[in-house]
């Protein structure tokens, strides 16, 4: 994760007083507002989770690179499926990443209906990997009959995981939206942006290191 | 500054009607998270320590008949010809179990967990950790893994007894060995919310450091144990996700008929293992995968062991000896150069894997070079000791205890670094003697140190000195005992997890050395009774203690003991010097607290020397 990101300057939504904020940051008084305090906790502590995420997966890249070289690999050719939810997924974070630009243009009508289609396409994209394995199962590739198998259905299932999480927060963000507690003007919507952009990234660079690279 | 009292004041009226169960119990307050932080590990440590003392047992009179312990372990003892006789693979299971409580549940519990979450916001001027809520979720998670963890012993075939490092094959077959099944999985999952809670805990911890430190408390103004969290917090947050990796894996190798780890051609009992298709249902992998993922985050963990103690160390020898720490800044680079060089040396647990010779040369200088920082902690803390008018109290016996740890264990660590001794000596006492030495011995009296030293934050009593002084002599002599012996009989040959070591001839004259060292050790378990009398009856009925009975410099002192809900009733202080200002003849005591502003001489003496020379 590169450092640039961390020292950006602190994001607009910072200062609010009020009980905003999305992650556990917003807990007590403590520290808000404080002249001294360099980055938004919650924002930092986000970056940091994001850190140990990348840790992980670059744990698993170093695991395909070493299992790559035995001679009973045995490439796996991808279903089509697949690049049509890669697509889907970049979808979701462009209609994610126009909702937080019209929170910010005050333009508070339009949030509504491009967060919902960020949702959708969210749900899409997990339907859609369900529906891949179904395929690849029905072709007859398991998750034990080769290793290039093993590591797409590893990898897809672990990177599932993260973006079922991501839909958890999401809902609460659709909650929090319908209530309009999001401030028009600032980017409240920012933190979840974070963390959706990683996992369309990170699943963009799951495709690349499992069947281009 | 701007830390508003009123809002202060508003947040703690909230607070002010809370319930027992939401105040102690499910609690966000740092301080209280600390303590059961540190009194969980504490009992995990008895558990442990428990396990040790069946270890001795064994390895001192393999073949007796202990008819009491077969009572008590009935599951563990009817092997041979006696009744009472230990099991072979119960005693797997004791050595695997006893590592990996002691590593991860206790040692990395009790410092990091314990001591960071007591501290952390103390010494930062905090009023709280950055995520209280996260805070108090890491506990529960830690203490479900704890659960799990105990748990395995009564499941099934018994816990894991694969090592604590869970080597492959032996771990991802389930039918290896008794500990392997049931209990395997439980390690793992145990492991899994143990990794959850370090990270939720490792968040913490950096965040609070980085974002919510006190006006004026520059990072070269941080007492040692605060920087040692920091680096301890980003060890973990880097290398806990590559084991968290390998655990996915591992449980797909078990459960979903994957060869990540498992290579052809396993037989078991003379069974080949085969899949439905005859052929063989593992096919490739690797075990040293595992090996590598494992250690990736095995050597960043010692450290992660370590650096507390090197910190509370740090910290107490200055308070004691009445001076400045000497080469504060070098302290701080020489934990810096550990945890950066402990990403880059994993493979000297893999000299004997059949790793090419000159990979094995560079792993064996990246490890040799840690002995520089190392040196330069230790000659610090000789040269801060030197013409002291120290004051012996008990938390100095246990920092001078680490010292002397961390020089005997790290003389034998530059002979395993190298690749030729360690193939000689890998997998002996020899190894077992130098790891409990120096990770082990100087974490675990780290965290002795740091209790008898922080107890007035804890409790707002004093330990009995006393009784502390006593615990720390028994200990101290006992712990040598034990595992000073360990370096010759391991020289001999005499291998680790070794069920009963006299089945060979050429150890069979070792017996009476493995005799001493299992008295020695009952002694060093006995004595441990001291501290914990000591602890619960200091606890409720020491000494009441003063904000700052040591006459020491840093933030915590400022505060009541224990501090109160926020840590500071009123605004939090500013900080305008290091924490290591003693002795200094400008003033009138021989302490000068971090919250003392300048004086008029040092402001002048500021601007002759220009405006980056001021640091110490």
């Amino acid at each position: 994760m590169s450092t640039e990101v961390l020292r950006k300057p602190r994001g607009p939504g910072l200062d609010r007083g009020g009980p905003g904020g999305d992650g556990p940051g917003g807990e007590g008084g403590h520290g808000r507002g404080e002249p001294e305090l360099f980055y938004d906790p919650a924002r930092f502590g986000l970056w940091l989770f994001l850190g140990t995420l990348t840790m992980m997966f670059i744990g698993f890249t170093s695991a395909y690179m070493v299992r790559r070289l035995s001679p009973d690999w045995a490439p796996l050719k991808p279903p089509g499926l697949l690049w049509a939810n890669t697509a889907v997924l970049l979808l979701s974070s462009g209609a994610l990443e126009a909702a937080r630009r019209r929170l910010r243009g005050w333009n508070v009508a339009g949030v509504g209906p491009w967060l919902l289609t960020t949702g959708v396409l969210g749900v899409l994209f997990l339907a859609g990997q369900l529906m891949a394995w179904k395929v690849l199962v029905a072709r007859g590739y398991f998750v034990g009959s080769s290793p290039h198998n093993s590591f797409f259905y590893l990898l897809s299932g672990v990177h599932g995981v993260h973006l079922v999480g991501g839909l958890i927060w999401f809902a609460v963000v659709l909650v929090k939206a319908r209530r309009l507690a999001y401030t028009p003007g600032e980017d409240g919507l920012g933190m979840f942006a974070i963390y959706w952009h990683f996992l369309a990234g990170l699943w963009v660079y799951l495709m690349f290191l499992l069947f281009v690279f | 500054m701007a830390h508003a009292p009123e809002a202060h004041a508003g947040a703690a009226h909230g607070h002010a009607e809370e319930a027992f169960i939401w105040k102690y119990v499910f609690s966000k307050n740092h301080r209280i998270i600390g303590i059961q932080y540190y009194v969980t590990a504490m009992v995990m440590a008895l558990v442990a320590g428990l396990l040790a003392m069946l270890i001795r047992l064994q390895l001192a009179w393999p073949q007796k008949d202990w008819a009491f312990l077969a009572k008590i372990f009935p599951m563990g003892y009817d092997a041979g010809g006696g009744f009472g006789v230990m099991r072979p693979e119960f005693y797997a299971m004791l050595f695997t179990m006893h590592g990996t409580i002691m590593v991860f549940f206790v040692l990395s519990t009790a410092p990091v967990s314990g001591f960071g979450n007591l501290l952390i916001p103390l010494q930062t001027g905090a009023r709280d950790m950055a995520f209280p809520f996260l805070n108090g979720l890491s506990f529960w998670t830690f203490l479900v893994g704890c659960v799990v963890i105990l748990t395995s012993f009564f499941v099934g075939a018994g816990a894991a007894a694969g090592g604590w490092t869970a080597y492959p094959p032996l771990s991802a077959l389930k039918g290896a060995v008794p500990g392997s099944e049931t209990g395997q999985t439980l390690w793992i999952v145990g492991m899994v919310f143990f990794i959850a809670s370090f990270t939720m805990g490792g968040l913490n911890f950096v965040t609070t450091i980085i974002n919510l430190r006190t006006k004026g408390l520059t990072p070269l103004r941080m007492p040692m144990t605060l920087w040692a969290m920091f680096l301890v917090a980003v060890l973990g947050l880097l290398a806990f996700p590559a084991l968290i990796a390998a655990c996915i894996m591992l449980i797909f190798d078990r459960h979903f008929g994957t060869s990540f780890f498992l290579p052809t051609g396993l037989v078991l009992n003379n069974v080949p293992i085969l899949g439905p298709d005859g052929k063989f249902l593992h096919q490739g992998g690797s075990p040293l995968l595992w090996q590598h993922l494992f250690w990736f985050l095995g050597h960043p963990e010692v450290y992660i062991l370590m650096l507390p103690a090197l910190g509370f160390t740090s910290d107490i020898l200055a308070t004691f000896a009445r001076k400045p720490l000497f080469g504060y800044k070098s302290m701080v680079g020489a934990m810096w150069a550990i945890g950066g060089l402990s990403f880059i040396v994993w493979g000297h647990h893999m000299f004997v894997s059949g790793m090419n010779p000159y990979l094995a040369m560079a792993f064996a200088v990246g490890t040799i070079l840690i002995a520089v920082p190392s040196a330069v902690k230790t000659f610090n803390w000789l040269a801060t000791m030197r013409d002291a008018r120290m004051r012996y109290k008990t938390p100095l016996l246990w920092a001078l205890g680490v010292v002397s740890l961390f020089i005997s264990g790290g003389l034998s660590g530059v002979w395993l670094a190298q690749s030729a001794p360690d193939i000689q000596l890998h997998d002996t006492m020899f190894v077992a003697a130098h790891f409990h030495l120096i990770m082990a011995g100087a974490a675990l009296f780290g965290v002795f140190g740091a209790t008898t030293y922080w107890f007035p934050k804890m409790f707002g009593r004093m330990m009995n000195d006393t009784l502390g002084k006593a615990h720390f002599w028994f200990t101290f002599v006992a712990y040598y005992c034990v595992f000073f012996p360990m370096h010759y009989i391991g020289i001999a040959g005499h291998m680790r997890r070794i069920y009963d070591p006299y089945q060979y001839e050429f150890l069979k004259p070792l017996q009476p050395i493995n005799e001493f060292i299992t008295i020695a050790a009952l002694v060093l378990g006995a004595s441990q009774i001291l501290f914990f009398v000591n602890f619960f009856w200091s606890a409720f009925a020491g000494k009441k203690a003063e904000a700052n009975p040591w006459e020491a410099n840093g933030l915590e002192w400022t505060t009541a003991s224990p501090p109160p809900h926020g840590n500071w009733p009123g605004e939090i202080p500013a900080v305008h010097r290091w924490p290591y200002e003693y002795a200094n003849p400008a003033f009138p005591k021989d302490y000068v607290m971090q919250t003392e502003p300048l004086t008029e001489s040092e402001l002048k003496l500021i601007a002759a020397e220009g405006p980056t020379g001021h640091e110490h």
